[in-house]
This record gives C-alpha cells, sequence and structure tokens, in this order.
C-alpha cells in the first residue's frame, strides 16, 4: 500500500512539473525573447508581458502543485524512491509533452540526451 | 547561441545548485519544523542563508525563463542538467564525502547527455512560424 501512494505520489510530481514546463515554455514563446524585448521596451515592459501571460501564470500554479506534491510524497515515501524517480522521470516525460504539446522536433540527439539524463540521475541516486 | 546565451544556461545551473545547497543548509541549522507550527514555517524565511538562498533561486527562475524564451524545452532542460555534475563536484571536492562509482558513472552519462543535446539547435521551430511570431512580436511592440 506504501508502495502505492509513493508511485502516486510521483505520479502526481510528474504530471504537475511536466504541465509547469510545458505550459512555461509555451508562455514565453509568447512573450518572446526577454533580452531583446528588454532592448526594446525597457524590463517594465519585459515583467508586465510575463506576469499578465495564462500560460505562463497556469504553468507556475502547476510547479507550486507539483512543489507540494513532493512535500506530502516525502511525507510517504523514502526520499531515494520520490526524488529520482520523479526527477529522471521528468526528463522523459518532457520530451514526449515538448513533441506533441509544443511541437518542438525532438529528434534522435534530443532523445539521446533526455534518456542519458533521466539514466544519469537515477546512478547518482545509487 | 551567443556567447550571452550560453552564459543564461550556466547562470540557471549555477544559481539552482547554490539557491538550493544554501536553503539545505539554512533548514538543517533550523531544525525540524512542524508543519503545524506556522509562525515558524514563515520566520525560517528570515534566516540570512535561506533568505540568500530564496535571492538565487529568483534568480535561477529568471534565468530559466529567460532561457525558455529562445530555446526549445527539451534543449534547455538537458543542457542545464549540468546542475547534479557541479552538485556532485561540490559534494566531493568542497563536503569532502564519498562518491560511489555508480555516482560518477551518473556524472558521466548527464556529460554525454549535456553534449550530445548541445551540439545540435537550439530552437527547432518550423521558420514560417518562427517569422510569424516575430512579425507579431514587433506589431505588439509599436505604440
Amino acid at each position: 500500500m506504501s508502495q502505492l501512494y509513493a508511485w502516486g505520489a510521483v505520479a502526481t510530481i510528474v504530471t504537475a512539473s511536466t504541465a509547469g514546463d510545458v505550459l512555461l515554455s509555451r508562455g514565453m514563446k509568447q512573450v518572446g525573447d526577454v533580452a531583446e524585448l528588454r532592448r526594446n521596451a525597457g524590463l517594465g515592459t519585459v515583467i508586465a508581458r510575463v506576469l499578465r501571460n495564462p500560460n505562463f501564470v497556469l504553468g507556475v500554479s502547476c510547479m507550486a502543485a507539483a512543489f507540494y506534491a513532493m512535500l506530502f510524497g516525502l511525507s510517504w515515501a523514502d526520499v531515494s524512491l520520490v526524488v529520482p524517480a520523479s526527477t529522471s522521470l521528468t526528463f522523459v516525460t518532457n520530451a514526449i509533452a515538448a513533441k506533441f504539446f509544443l511541437h518542438e522536433r525532438v529528434d534522435q540527439r534530443r532523445w539521446m540526451a533526455a534518456l542519458l539524463v533521466a539514466g544519469g540521475v537515477v546512478l547518482l541516486a545509487l | 547561441m551567443t556567447f550571452r546565451r550560453y552564459l543564461v544556461l550556466v547562470g540557471v545551473s549555477v544559481f539552482a545548485v547554490t539557491g538550493d545547497s544554501l536553503v539545505s543548509r539554512g533548514m538543517k541549522q533550523a531544525g525540524s519544523i512542524s508543519l503545524h507550527d506556522l509562525p515558524s514555517i514563515v520566520l525560517v524565511v528570515f534566516r540570512p542563508e535561506i533568505a540568500l538562498g530564496i535571492l538565487f533561486l529568483l534568480a535561477f527562475f529568471a534565468c530559466y525563463t529567460s532561457a525558455l524564451s529562445w530555446a526549445d524545452l527539451t534543449y534547455v532542460l538537458p543542457a542545464t542538467s549540468i546542475s547534479f555534475i557541479l552538485l556532485t563536484l561540490v559534494a566531493k571536492f568542497i563536503l569532502h564525502e564519498n562518491i560511489s562509482l555508480a555516482r560518477w558513472l551518473g556524472v558521466i552519462l548527464i556529460s554525454i547527455g549535456v553534449g550530445v543535446v548541445t551540439q545540435g539547435p537550439a530552437l527547432t521551430h518550423p521558420p514560417q512560424k518562427r517569422k510569424a511570431e516575430c512579425l507579431s512580436a514587433s506589431a505588439r511592440l509599436e505604440p
């Protein structure tokens, strides 16, 4: 039963943080290159445009949800399971989500990088 | 990719590692806090190490969102995972922790992953779409 809770927490963290990253990425692409925008319109405009972007706000909310899911997960299960499992799985789910929702061209190179990092993160926790 | 943009990616990693380490050290010094003890949870952010850690984490978030404004998510995430490598090096050479063979293997895998992704393009959107986005962005800038 505790295993079920632990993996439930991992699934929630992975889902919320993937949604957060994808929404944040979409929001920031809508805002545009912030360095260029700052040169043209000033820092105030950049901040106002970022904070007014619905995708950005929703993305940050998802990240907050992932953070709380992590806190609850850690009170049910071991750090050595929850943290590496959710961190490494997030690299893989982000690659899938970026392909389908952000239409990024996730080629062999990107897949290899995501899987290498995901594997590396698991090894770091051993 | 310009030098400035590489610097932003390094900023994402360095600020995340520094912020996390400071908050972690501050929380360990603060000792265990119960979730029901709300005043302590709020007051803990005024501890110097935690306050500094939060500033670094804000800098991390600024760099991260800035990177996402000009690069793909599937580029930024693997590229900034050098933070895991940095964290291991800090553990070994500053905190003098014992790093197992498996962890060094993990560091090597992540290093190859970072190398692989940074050899490729940072943005893979279809050119027409990018052009349309640029045009609408500059149109929005018009007063």
